[in-house]
């Protein structure tokens, strides 16, 4: 464990936060958004909060793959599994508690019947179709870039083995189409926007698609990216670098994340992804509307795997709940403690939304980690002030 | 073997036979077993005599009797560092123990699934013995029912457990107050982990073994070294792990907690696990491990007791109690920020991203 003890280590974090409030300390307000929910759950987990000055924002961004996936492909999921018994449905854990219409869950709808399965891996859903050949196996399939190459493999591997029984409901998104969302809000509405000096730029997905991508994008809206790992020093050392950059006025991607991220990204995957995927022309993602590009579906070659074009599910879309901010907490604007059903109505056994699902969603971040930073408010009930932070 | 002649004609087969209905409907077949099987690995007096239940001594002057049941439904039935049934008595055997009370005798009632194999229920019920003998405690009494095939999980053990209580020792949740030390006995997280990495077959770079253990041995130790009225709060952290057993004590006592993160014992690779699954190890399961809650004054005593038994020589103290009306249990992180510790809600998933 060595390797992680270095970038958890107490001394050093404290001259980083000593650094951190030094280059921050110019009177002015910054607000930088981590993209990632692993990020989100990073800051939560380690109480960074604690170690930054109050004037130095995090937002929480849209990049938990569970968080944004909308009701509409979660019902999909769960009419598939209920009226057709000789599905098997799996997917991975966290997708599973995700509210969907008629007050259910996958997780609900197999107490109604349906077989739906948790799996840690892709290669666990092709197992199981080996497994049981009389049965269909549907692998739900989420997440940005990371988790985009296994499912490719998966893929690939069912129709190098004919396999027929197993297919793929694919809901693989894309990384920079959600930040250049965030952006250009969707019809450019711009009361929408929220006020972001530079974000953190996402690890996993950046090891798969390298730092390349995210350059035109720092030039043309003049907005800093440092891509960092989870870790909590790597997390600190980013926003120290989002803060020098910002200080100097430049604005280009750094990459904090030299261990494992290169300009280039991982080329071998990126291949395999293209090879069995294409970009959707339009995705529809919780809180953030319809982005064109920003997903990806099954090439025609591998029809006879997608689960979308065997079982002719068809895609309907559905509202959020009412009262359900997580729309607004995906794109930065609000936070958890903004929203009325947090941890009343809405609480992680008994999640409303999709953000208090997953512990890199922004409101079970909040609840399981950092809901004890509220008290003086709730307690007196006054309103939440603009800057709360909520890591 | 020979010189008995027992009133049926052919033992029991332990090798290769399976459980038939029949072991459950009340007739020969469940005599053989219980006599064959049951009796013989459990022997002692009260079981014995192959009543409908046991006639046993009262506790001594001045202790009362504590009770306590628990069902195990375990899966996979065998996992490295034990089965269903070592754990089935160490289960019960801890809950009577963190109640204060030394533990005396159990009662064990079997549901056993048709067609599951007697060699591996003969391994269980052997296993069960043998931690019996280890913790000290007779099974005095028990129940077996059959169900058809696909109706059971192979094996589910119920275990009660009776056990006396000393006079002047009364720990309890509720009773920890603001100043109190928090202890716990040893490294976290690996009977959940060791189930975990067994039943998704996991494969990790070194094995992780359970902890299951019986605990009274130790709490007698920890008793004889400090005022009994020192000791506050005893629990075993079990499902849930340390992060529900606390939240609960808080809730209980009306206090909040303080911990040190870094005071924390987590073995490595527990640890490279929980990163890997995106796991809390403060949330997984123990099955042999104790969380005190003891009067300042005697922290340090308590502690030295528990570092001088073998299921203690980890022990560590890892915060206090303190007074905070939300009863929230605190934790200082690693690099020196706060975070709350909370209830795990549902089960601990593996992340995706
Ligand atoms: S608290 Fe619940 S309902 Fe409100 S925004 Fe968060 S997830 Fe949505």
């Amino acid at each position: 464990m060595k390797y992680i003890d270095e970038f958890r280590d107490q001394a050093l974090a404290a001259g980083l936060a000593r650094a951190i409030a030094h280059e921050a300390g110019t009177g002015r307000d910054y607000a930088f958004m981590e993209f990632c929910g692993g990020h989100t759950h990073t800051l939560s987990r380690y109480g960074i909060a604690d170690l930054l000055p109050p004037t130095l924002r995090m937002i929480h961004g849209p990049g938990c793959p569970v968080c944004v996936l909308p009701i509409g492909r979660v019902d999909m999921a769960i009419r598939l599994a209920l009226s057709r018994p000789e599905v098997i449905l799996c997917t991975y854990g966290d997708c599973l508690r995700v509210p969907a219409s008629d007050g259910l869950s996958l997780l609900k709808a197999k107490a109604h019947g349906a077989d739906v399965r948790m799996v840690y891996s892709t290669a666990d859903a092709l197992a199981l179709a080996r497994r049981e050949p009389g049965r269909e196996v549907v692998f739900f399939a989420i997440g940005f870039e990371t988790t985009t190459p296994p499912t490719a493999l998966v893929l690939r591997e069912a129709a190098r083995q004919g396999l027929a029984n197993f297919s793929v409901i694919c809901n693989h998104v894309l990384t920079p189409a959600a930040i250049a969302a965030i952006l250009e809000p969707p019809g450019g509405n711009a009361p929408q926007a929220v006020q972001i000096d530079g974000f953190v730029g996402p690890a996993h997905v950046s090891t798969v698609i390298g730092s390349r991508p995210y350059e035109a994008f720092a030039s043309t809206h003049r907005k800093p990216v440092v891509i960092a790992g989870f870790e909590p020093l790597d997390v600190m050392q980013a926003i120290l670098m989002l803060l020098r950059q910002v200080n100097t006025g430049r604005a280009v991607v750094e990459n904090e994340f030299t261990r494992a991220v290169t300009r280039d990204g991982n080329l071998k995957a990126q291949a395999l992804v293209a090879e069995v995927f294409e970009p959707r022309p339009g995705f529809e993602w919780r809180g953030l509307g319809t982005l064109p590009d920003s997903a990806l579906r099954i090439r025609v070659a591998f029809t006879a795997w997608d689960a979308e074009a065997k079982f002719d599910l068809g895609y309907t879309p559905v509202p959020d709940n009412k009262a359900c901010e997580c729309g607004a907490i995906l794109r930065g604007v609000k936070s958890p403690i903004d929203c009325k059903l947090f941890g009343t109505v809405c609480t992680p056994e008994t999640p409303m939304g999709s953000c208090m699902v997953s512990s890199e969603g922004a409101c079970a971040a909040h609840y399981t980690y950092g809901r004890f930073r509220d008290l003086p408010l709730r307690a007196s009930d006054t309103a939440t002030p603009a800057n709360q932070d909520t890591a | 073997m020979s010189a008995v002649k027992p009133g049926y004609a052919r033992p029991l087969d332990l090798r290769t036979g399976r459980v038939g209905l029949a072991f459950g409907a009340g007739g020969r077949a469940m005599a053989q077993l219980i006599a064959e099987l049951f009796a013989r690995a459990f022997a002692n007096d009260y079981l014995g005599r192959g009543d409908d239940g046991a006639v046993l001594p009262a506790p001594g002057p001045g202790e009362r009797l504590v009770m306590s049941t628990d069902a195990h439904v375990v899966s996979p039935l065998f996992f490295p560092g034990g089965d269903i049934g070592s754990l089935s008595v160490h289960g019960t055997v801890n809950d009577l123990a963190v109640m204060g009370a030394r533990p005396l005798y159990l009662a064990a009632s079997f549901i056993l699934e048709e067609g599951f194999p007697l060699a591996d229920l003969a391994r269980i019920v052997e296993s069960m013995a043998a931690a019996a003998r280890t913790a000290g405690v007779l099974v005095v009494t028990g129940d077996t029912k059959v169900v058809e095939q696909g109706k059971g999980d192979g094996v589910f053990i119920t275990t009660t457990g009776v056990g006396a209580l000393p006079a002047g020792r009364d720990p309890g949740g509720a009773r920890a107050r603001p100043g109190d030390v928090v202890l716990v006995s040893g490294r976290l997280g690996e009977h959940g982990m060791a189930i975990m990495a067994q039943r998704e077959s996991l494969a990790f770079e070194s094995e992780i073994v359970s902890d299951s253990a019986a605990l009274n041995g130790l709490v007698e130790a920890l008793y004889a070294a400090v005022p009994a009225d020192a000791i506050r709060v005893l629990r075993d952290p079990t499902r849930g792990g340390l992060a529900s057993t606390l939240n609960e004590i808080a809730a209980q006592s009306g206090v909040g907690m303080e911990l040190d993160e870094a005071a924390i014992p987590v073995s490595p690779p527990v640890r490279a696990a929980c990163e890997l699954l995106g796991l809390d190890p403060l949330c997984v399961a123990n099955e042999g491990q104790l969380v005190a809650l003891c009067a300042p004054e005697h922290a340090d005593a308590l502690l030295a007791a528990m570092r001088a038994h073998p299921l203690g020589a980890e022990a560590s103290r890892i915060g206090t109690a303190t007074s905070d009306p939300q009863h929230f249990v605190q934790i200082r992180t690693g690099v020196g920020g706060w975070r709350m510790v909370d209830w795990l809600s549902g089960e601990q998933l593996p992340r995706i991203c």
